[in-house]
This record gives C-alpha cells, structure tokens and sequence, in this order.
C-alpha cells in the first residue's frame, strides 16, 4: 500500500533561517501521524509545506506515491489534503449549515435565479455530522454558540465531507479544556477509523499518545526521530520532548530550590 | 458516501418549540420594526396630517432616496466595510449626468449609462485600494469622499461658471428617463413618487441576495471573519469590491432619481449624507463590525428616519429637534441591538 502521504527529508529556510531541515514523515490511510515539539520546533513550517502554504526547498513530498510541489492551499485541497487551523476554522455569526457549507453552497436554479437550497444544505450537514457522531441540537444556530470542541468538529466534518484524504489538524486541543480535547479527540479517532490518515499537530503528549499510531518529534526544525507507537512508552515520549537530559536537570534544580 | 439512516428529520428533544417571541428576538430587524411602530404611533397622535394620505406620500417619499442608500451601505457592512465617498456620489452622478445631457447634448439614457459607469469605476477603485492597500475602508473612503466633493464644485464651476448644472428639462430623452426615475403614480387619488418602488423593490431584491444566495453568504463570511472564509475558498477580494461597486451603483440610482425629479444638481449636495446612511443600517440592525445585519432592518431604518424628519415638520416643531431624536435613536439603536444579539445567541443556544 502506498501511503497518503510521504516526505523524504524535506528542508526549508526562510532567507537565512533555517526553519526545517531534513525532515522525514508517513501518513497512511486509518492512521493518525503525531507531530510534536515544542514551540519553533517547526511543527507550522512542516504542515505549511504539507498544506501547500508554503513549498519546500530540499528533499521529496509525495502523495499517493507522486511526486508533488503545491502551489496553493487549493492545489492542497484539490488532491485531498484539507488543514483545520485552530482558530481560521469557522465564522461565528454564522449558522451550523452556512459554515458547513461556505465557500461550496449547494443551489438550485439557473442564472440569476441561482440560488441557495438551504433544505438541502440543513439536512446534509445535520446528516453529515450525525455520521461524525456529532449530534447537534439546531444547524441553524451560529457557531458562535458552541463550544471550541464542537466548533473544531464542524470544520473536521466539513472537511471529510468535501472529501479529503488526509486531514492536518493544527494544535485542535490548544486552547480546549480537559474535557473539550476529549471531545475533539474522540473525532480524531473516528476520522481514522473511517480511513482517513490524519496528521495531528500538538504539544501536548497526553492528547498524542492515545490517538496516535506514529510520532514525529521536531526540536528546533530538525528530526528528533520518529516512532511507531509500539517502540515508544507515553513517558518516553514526553521526556523526549522536553528534551530528556534538560528535563532531569531542571527537575534537580527545582528540588533544590524547594528544598 | 454510504446513506445513514437519518433520524426522523425532526424534533430533537432538547430544542422547545422555540416560542414565537423568542423566533422573532433572534432577526437583527426586530429593534428597528419596534421602532418604526413607536415613530408612527407617536406622531400619528401628536400631528393631524401625518396619518393623512397627502402625510404618508411625503414621509414615504423622505425614505425613499435615503432607503435606497441604506440597503446598499448595510450591504457593505455586512460585508465588513464603510463608504464614507456615498453621500457625495449621490451628487457626482447627478453632475455629471446632467453635465454630458446639457452641456455636451447627449441623449439622456446616454447620459445615464455613462455615469453609471463612472460610479461602478469609483466603487470598484474604492474596493481596490481598501482590499491591496489592508488599510481600512473607513479613511480610504474618506480620501475618496474628499476627492470627490472636490471635483464636483471644480468641475462645476469650470464648465458652467456657477455652482450648478440645470437645464435637463430642454434635453432628449427627459420624459421617458423622467418617467422611469422620477414620476409620480395614484393611489386613491394621492400621489405617490415612484422613488418609492425602488427603494421597496432593491429591498427586498437585496434581503433575498443575502438570505437566499451563495454571493449573500459570502457576504456574511467575509464580514464576520476574512480570514475564515479565505480559508474555505472564497473570494473575499471579488465579494468586497462587488459590494462597493453595489454602494456606488446605488448611489448612482439615487442620483439619477434626484436629477431628473429636480432637473437642477448642486456640487455642493450629498455632503453629510453617509453618515445618514450609516445610521440607518444600524437603526436596522447593522453591525458595526460586520458580519450581522439585515437589508430589510436598514429599509426600515430609513423609514424612521423619514417618518421623524416629516413628523417634526407636521407636529409644527422647529427641525433643529431632529438631530438631537437622531442622536437618541441611533443610541437606543445600539443598545437595542446589542441586547438583543445576546439574547438571540442565548436563546439559540
């Protein structure tokens, strides 16, 4: 099986900066990619690239097995690969459906007679999300009433609707509650198991570990190594990321302190 | 994807029938109806002519131009912009309609079709420098408004050695332009002026864009949030210059209607008036940060506006009072609207 998505040791630099350098990644159909690091690790520099945001300037970025630059968010979109960006998802003021549906409306009609099948546009994004198991009172409410996690999931579900492949997901769980990340998570893995690959952009190993089946962990633009969840404890993981020996120290450190 | 099966499409236990108060609450044009309905009472009672059908032709007739302009700028708004250059392109079109038909004897549906290209350049020059420069559309349409009231006393002065053009009576195509733009028709032996179809018609010709078409969504998104609707795929630049050439557009049907009814345009004219405009929309539940409110709701807030400016005249007060009930209504205005927006997200929620 070719994967949805493979990056070989891709590299980019803004100038003199190098943002990201040889970076490698697999995303698979029913499986979710984790990206972790901590902040300027280059975790939006690599879905920028993977987005089609920006393109890279070293290595190779296939999708479906071919090769491929993007030139657009659109290109992106086109071959499947939809972003859900923490805070760019939705328009408040607007309801469940318009939202759902903004930007590729269904019509009815012809000429300057087109207009909205709003019927339609209710009932497919109700149905729509019910299959994402999410369960909304009214689809005529304005997101703006419902809470970041259901927010998140209408733009998740928006995406899986309008048939994409893969789907990145930047930081969803940021700026959630406990019991908010869960929800969100929850959809996380039920995107996986309808087949799609998902890549999850986090900092957070506890919202990674349970969902993910692979891990990539970025410091400072370069590769700290990737895992399959199996070679790779929660623990293991979060000391890796703090970066494992600074971690230790500080922790002697602060005990000194305390003592 | 595979069919589901749907629930029943239905009733879901945990959304009461919404009561019909609480349906109303939730439309950004309730405020404004309530206070149309208080407006009409009020000097239905405290002046005899106003309820009259001589009374009603005058204050439907004040509403009208105004309306027209309303809808449009609430439009704009909705979409997330100002134009400040609205009020001084009622007068631009009007000069130069009535320039190219006096002075350089062009039939007048010529005339009329040349300026309207004219106001669909400014508008789209306008939603051009607001959308490349990222400044906002409130000080670009300033420069445009200042612009504009300067070229209109210049250009005016230069051609005709005063500070008007008249004389569009003597011009070809006066009467059938005249009868489109600028006539009267019965009703019940009153007349009324046909302004008052427009201003009805682009109503609800501009509340069904918004509520029932992709472009009105668009609208919407690129008001409430830029960034957002960018993401999904839609032409925020396209959807903001459209609707300031609609502005523009709108500005010219005022114009032409100004012209042809009065046959003489002033440079000086349509200075002040976009704020006028402004205030309407948000009478009518406008949002001042875009992204909410209604073409209907800005109608109606052209209506009080009418109904109060004709209303102090019957009442025989002195319409210096006028400013200061705009001043107050504009302000319980947006009281009302906020409360009533929270109210609605409550309910919904």
């Amino acid at each position: 099986m070719t994967a949805l998505i493979e990056v070989d040791g891709v590299g980019k630099s803004y100038g003199s900066v190098i943002a990201l350098r040889d970076v490698s990644m697999v995303v698979n159909a029913g499986e979710v990619t984790c990206v972790l690091g901590d902040n300027g690790a280059g975790k939006s520099t690599l879905i920028k690239i993977l987005s089609g945001v920006h393109q890279h300037d070293a290595g190779h970025f296939f999708v479906n097995g071919k090769l491929v630059k993007f030139g657009s968010p659109r290109e992106a979109l086109d071959a499947g690969i939809a972003t859900v960006h923490q805070d760019l998802a939705v328009v408040p003021l607007m309801s469940v459906w318009r939202n759902f549906f903004l930007g590729s409306e269904p019509t009815v009609g012809f000429g300057p007679l087109q207009r909205l099948d709003r019927r339609k546009g209710r009932e497919t994004a109700r149905s729509a999300l019910a299959d994402m198991g999410i369960d909304l009172r009214d689809v005529e409410q304005p997101v703006g009433t419902l809470s970041g996690g259901e927010r998140q999931c209408v733009a998740i579900a928006r995406a899986i609707y309008f048939g994409a492949k893969v789907i990145i997901l930047d930081e969803p769980t940021a700026a959630l509650g406990v019991k908010q990340s869960g929800v969100v998570l929850r959809y996380v893995a039920q995107a996986r198991d309808r087949g799609l690959g998902v890549v999850l952009i986090t900092h957070n190993p506890r919202h990674a570990y349970p969902v993910g089946n692979r891990f990539l962990l970025l410091k400072r633009g370069a590769s700290l190594g990737s895992f399959e969840k199996s070679e790779i404890t929660i623990e293991e993981l979060t000391q890796q990321m703090a970066g494992g020996a600074e971690l230790e120290a500080l922790e002697h450190e602060l005990r000194e302190v305390t003592n | 994807m595979t069919t589901v099966e749907k629930p029943p499409v239905a009733v879901d236990e945990r959304v009461a029938p919404k009561s019909l108060v609480n349906r109303l609450v939730a439309r950004p044009e309730i405020g404004a109806l309530i206070g149309a309905l208080v407006v009409f009472l009020f000097f239905s009672i405290v002046a005899d002519k106003f309820l009259t059908m001589g009374g009603v032709a005058t204050w439907l007739d004040d509403s009208a131009t105004l309306g027209i302009m309303a809808v449009a700028v609430a439009m704009l708004m909705i979409g997330g912009e100002f134009d400040l250059s609205a009020g001084v392109m009622t007068a631009s079109t009007a000069l130069l309609t009535a320039m190219l038909a006096t002075r350089v004897g062009l039939n007048v549906w010529l005339a009329l079709l040349l300026s309207l290209v004219f106001a669909l350049g400014v508008g789209a020059l306008n939603g051009w420098l607001v959308i490349r420069t990222g400044l906002p559309s409130f000080i670009v349409t300033l420069g445009t408004f200042l612009a504009l009231q300067g070229l209109n006393l210049g250009v005016t002065r230069l051609v005709t050695n005063s500070v008007q053009v008249s004389g569009m009576r003597r011009t070809d195509g006066y009467e059938s332009s005249g009868f489109v733009f600028a006539s009267t028709f019965d009703v019940g032996g009153t007349s009324f002026r046909i302004s008052i179809i427009w201003w009805v018609g682009f109503a609800a010709l501009a509340a069904w864009v918004l509520v029932r078409t992709k472009f009105g969504n668009w609208i919407f998104a690129v008001g409430g949030s830029a960034p957002s609707a960018r993401a999904v795929g839609v032409p925020v630049a396209r959807t903001k210059i459209l609707l300031f050439m609609t502005t523009a557009a709108a500005a010219w049907l005022v114009g032409s209607i100004n012209i042809l009814r009065y046959t003489t345009a002033q440079a000086n004219e349509g200075i002040g008036l976009e704020f006028q405009y402004i205030i309407a929309a948000v009478i009518g539940g406008c949002l001042l940060t875009g992204g909410f409110g209604s073409a209907i709701g800005a109608a109606i807030g052209a209506l009080i506006f009418g109904m109060a400016r004709q209303g102090i005249v019957f009442a025989n007060w002195n319409s210096d009072w006028f400013m200061l009930f705009l001043g107050i209504m504009l302000l319980a205005a947006v009281l009302v609207n906020n409360t009533f927006r929270r109210r609605a997200e409550r309910v919904r929620r």
